[in-house]
């Protein structure tokens, strides 16, 4: 490693993974973190390094972002695994998890190892390919789960789609048991959302457009903590959205169910009267939904029963978004604004910041099994350093996704990434720093 | 009731009743009077549109409404230009929006404007430079048929206020159940639905309407009996178990008329399903207007086109 040691001083040092929250000195010497804390600085300055005053900053693990759904291969007009890295990276993220809803799927062990390797020769930041459930997201056959985590793939997950078939969910998470292997899954029923493209409810009815109800994701979500529960599967449901299934959930922890869950931060950060008048940028899955669920999704974070924040980072270009709602693509990109938009819970004292960054360094990273999204000695050098405070208004020329389609398009945050990291090299600093 | 939103720029276009004043649909009704004076002289043919392009643009096929906005225009001294996209060469909204940029480059004065996707008509009229109207958008909204039984209604009962008015039948698909419970709403009258809950929509109860599943309540001292079109595709074990079943339930015959009061018209958008929602004696019998809403239908699409374009131009 031929980067140069980086100091950063007087800097509050968060790390959910230790505990700590205070002010301290970090040091990073051949991509790891040599020491992060108060008394970083008794053995000295190592020779040649880089210092940053981080004074009024904040210096946070590189966050862990476990649902990124990228073009490459297939889509590359839409992000390439290159132009989400440059994303992720002025996001504060250091590390994707991409979904396997490419083309081709990423389903066996040539396609995983062709994006990893794409990703070592292009990207800023650390990339895990997830792989997916069955060969072709076809929801027949399973992929060889074994193989395919012996590759390192850390994580099996039908992307977009939901296996409709309990028989085969059953076996899949049987034989993915065997291999350790996490099975993570969106939960919506296809056949009860049917043609519906926002919330069921008054809102949509007004609009003239057909509603998912709740229970299309209710069902398949009680459905997989059955499963989980008879297999001992490592089961993670992927993006939930509504008060409901934070309940089953958190039933189903209580019981010792081996299962944890994720949401979107546009889950977290808005709801179903985003949409306004066919807003197709807030043509999302599962789709925005009511006030008190973004609420109960909000409590469900800070009390633990959601483990993770994710972006559900999804690039869809223009052609796509600018249709009539009812026949837009779903979906909208993240990775950028993952952050500033989880710290607004911070602002609004919703949440402990401690609990925020936790949701996306440390718990994601356990998830993972990888030894990143925390700044304990030893652990690679990634880090985010932000200035908590700073407002900044989201333009679309801030936009560095292939896509443009942000549901927080000239958005106003407070707190802004500054400088980011991966295994001590700066991949990111702000205009202006 | 949570009215919807209005556009900052809805005065140049027609896109819904939802947003409009009671005022400006008065108004709107006032300017239809006299021109179904105009549509029953020797000379049909008004000039203050002389000059003026109108393009039909019809991305779901519909003889009867695109008939009536031709008429209309022509009435009105207009040149009218009809194109019909059929849905299955439509790729999606990608030639939504070319088509939208391909017109907009011929300079029309109004684009009248149907598809089968619901807030299509709005974002078509974000890109083009002339006035649109809405000639129904999926189930959203078809505020010339509000507009046009609105008509029919004054002209037999005098006012809107206060009168209670039954929508029966498919509301769940149906951009007239929306565009007539925000008209009907705005000026006074007292609004019910009547249908098996398989075809309201969610949250029918905040809609501003009296919800019924029986039509022998729902029409008790009805003024006005509104059938709704069921589509065939519907009618068969998708929405309702069958035709039979339907009509025994939903279907409007003399004896579930008997409910209403003795006064009490009957309408129907067209085209009408004889013996699924009504039965060919009452579509036929003296209470339907059915025929009539046909007449004010060219009517109030000249009020509307004229009402728009005036203002496009600063004359108002």
């Amino acid at each position: 490693m031929s980067d140069r040691p980086l100091v950063i001083e007087k800097t509050r040092i968060v790390d959910p993974a230790r505990g700590l929250d205070a002010v301290g000195t970090i040091i990073a010497v051949d991509g790891r973190i040599a020491a992060a804390g108060p008394d970083a600085l008794n053995q000295g300055r190592p020779d040649g390094a880089t210092v940053i005053d981080g004074q009024g900053l904040a210096v946070l693990p590189g966050l862990v972002d476990a649902r990124v759904f990228i073009g490459e291969p297939g889509g590359e007009h839409r992000e390439t695994i290159a132009s989400a890295s440059a994303a992720a990276a002025a996001g504060g993220v250091t590390s994707i998890l991409t979904m396997p809803d490419t083309n081709p799927v990423i389903d066996d062990v040539a396609i995983a190892e062709f994006v990893m390797r794409t990703a070592r020769e292009t990207a800023l930041v650390n990339v895990f390919p997830a792989a997916a459930l069955t060969k072709g997201l076809a929801g027949k056959d399973m992929t060889e789960i074994g193989l395919l985590a012996d590759a390192g793939v850390r994580a099996f997950t039908e992307g977009r789609k939901t296996l409709a078939d309990p028989a085969l969910m059953r076996r899949i998470m049987t034989y993915a048991r065997d291999f350790g292997a996490v099975v993570m899954h969106e939960t919506q029923d296809a056949a009860l959302a049917g043609h519906g493209v926002m919330n069921e409810g008054l809102l949509a009815s007004w609009l003239g457009l057909p509603g998912i109800p709740g229970e299309a994701e209710i069902i398949p979500l009680e459905r997989d903590l059955r499963l989980a529960a008879l297999t001992g599967c490592r089961y993670h449901a992927a993006k939930i959205s509504l008060g409901e299934s934070a309940a089953v959930l958190s039933a189903a922890k209580r019981r010792g169910v081996a299962a944890t869950a994720g949401v979107s931060i546009n889950h977290l950060a808005l709801n179903e009267n985003d949409v306004g008048q066919y807003r197709t940028f807030f043509r999302l899955s599962p789709p925005l939904r009511r006030e008190e669920d973004r609420l109960a999704m909000v409590d469900a974070l800070a009390n633990g029963t959601i483990d993770i924040i994710v972006s559900s980072h999804d690039p869809q270009d223009a052609d796509d978004k600018r249709r009539p709602f009812a026949e837009a693509e779903a979906g909208a990109i993240g990775l950028e604004t993952l952050l500033p938009a989880a710290l607004r819970l911070h602002h609004s004292g919703a949440v402990p910041l401690m609990r925020i960054v936790e949701a996306m360094t440390a718990a994601p990273a356990k998830l993972l099994g990888i030894d990143r999204g925390t700044l304990k000695p030893g652990a690679p050098a990634d880090l985010a350093l932000v200035d908590l405070d700073r407002p900044f208004v989201f333009s679309e020329e801030l936009i560095r996704s292939r896509s443009k389609n942000s549901a927080f398009e000239n958005a106003r945050f407070e707190g802004q990434v500054l400088r980011t990291v991966v295994s001590g090299r700066t991949v990111f600093e702000a205009a202006g720093e | 009731m949570i009215a919807p939103a209005q556009r900052p720029d809805a005065r140049r276009h027609l896109l819904g009743i939802g947003g409009l004043s009671p005022q400006e649909i008065t108004a709107l009704l006032d300017l239809s009077e006299a021109e179904v004076a105009v549509s029953r002289q020797t000379e049909k043919k008004k000039s203050v549109l002389k000059g003026r392009t109108q393009i039909n643009l019809f991305f779901e096929a519909s003889t009867r409404t695109q008939s009536s906005f031709e008429l209309a225009g022509k009435r009105l001294g207009a040149d009218v230009m009809n194109m019909s996209v059929a849905s299955s060469s439509v790729k999606k909204g990608e030639t939504l929006i070319d088509t939208a940029m391909t017109l907009n480059a011929m300079q029309p004065d109004i684009l009248i404007v149907r598809h089968h996707s619901a807030g299509a008509v709005a974002l078509l009229a974000q890109k083009v430079a002339c006035s649109v109207v809405n000639a129904g958008d999926g189930a959203h909204e078809h505020p010339t048929q509000a507009l046009l039984d609105a008509l029919t209604i004054r002209r037999h009962k005098g006012r809107i206020a206060r009168l209670i008015v039954a929508i029966c039948g498919d509301v769940l698909h149906s951009r007239v159940a929306r565009s007539n419970i925000l008209l009907l709403n705005a000026l006074g009258a007292e609004v019910r639905v009547v249908a098996p809950s398989t075809l309201l929509p969610s949250g029918i109860e905040e809609m501003g309407v009296r919800v019924f599943r029986r039509m022998d309540e729902g029409l008790k001292n009805a003024d006005v009996v509104m059938m709704l079109r069921l589509q065939r595709e519907r009618m068969e074990g998708a929405f309702v178990p069958s035709v039979r079943e339907y009509f025994r339930y939903f279907g409007l015959d003399a004896a579930k008329l008997a409910h209403a009061k003795p006064d009490a018209l009957v309408m129907h958008p067209g085209p009408m399903n004889r013996g699924v929602e009504i039965a060919s004696e009452i579509a036929d019998g003296p209470r339907s207007v059915i025929e009539e809403q046909v007449e004010m239908g060219v009517a109030v699409r000249m009020a509307v086109i004229e009402t728009l374009l005036a203002r496009a131009e600063g004359n108002t």
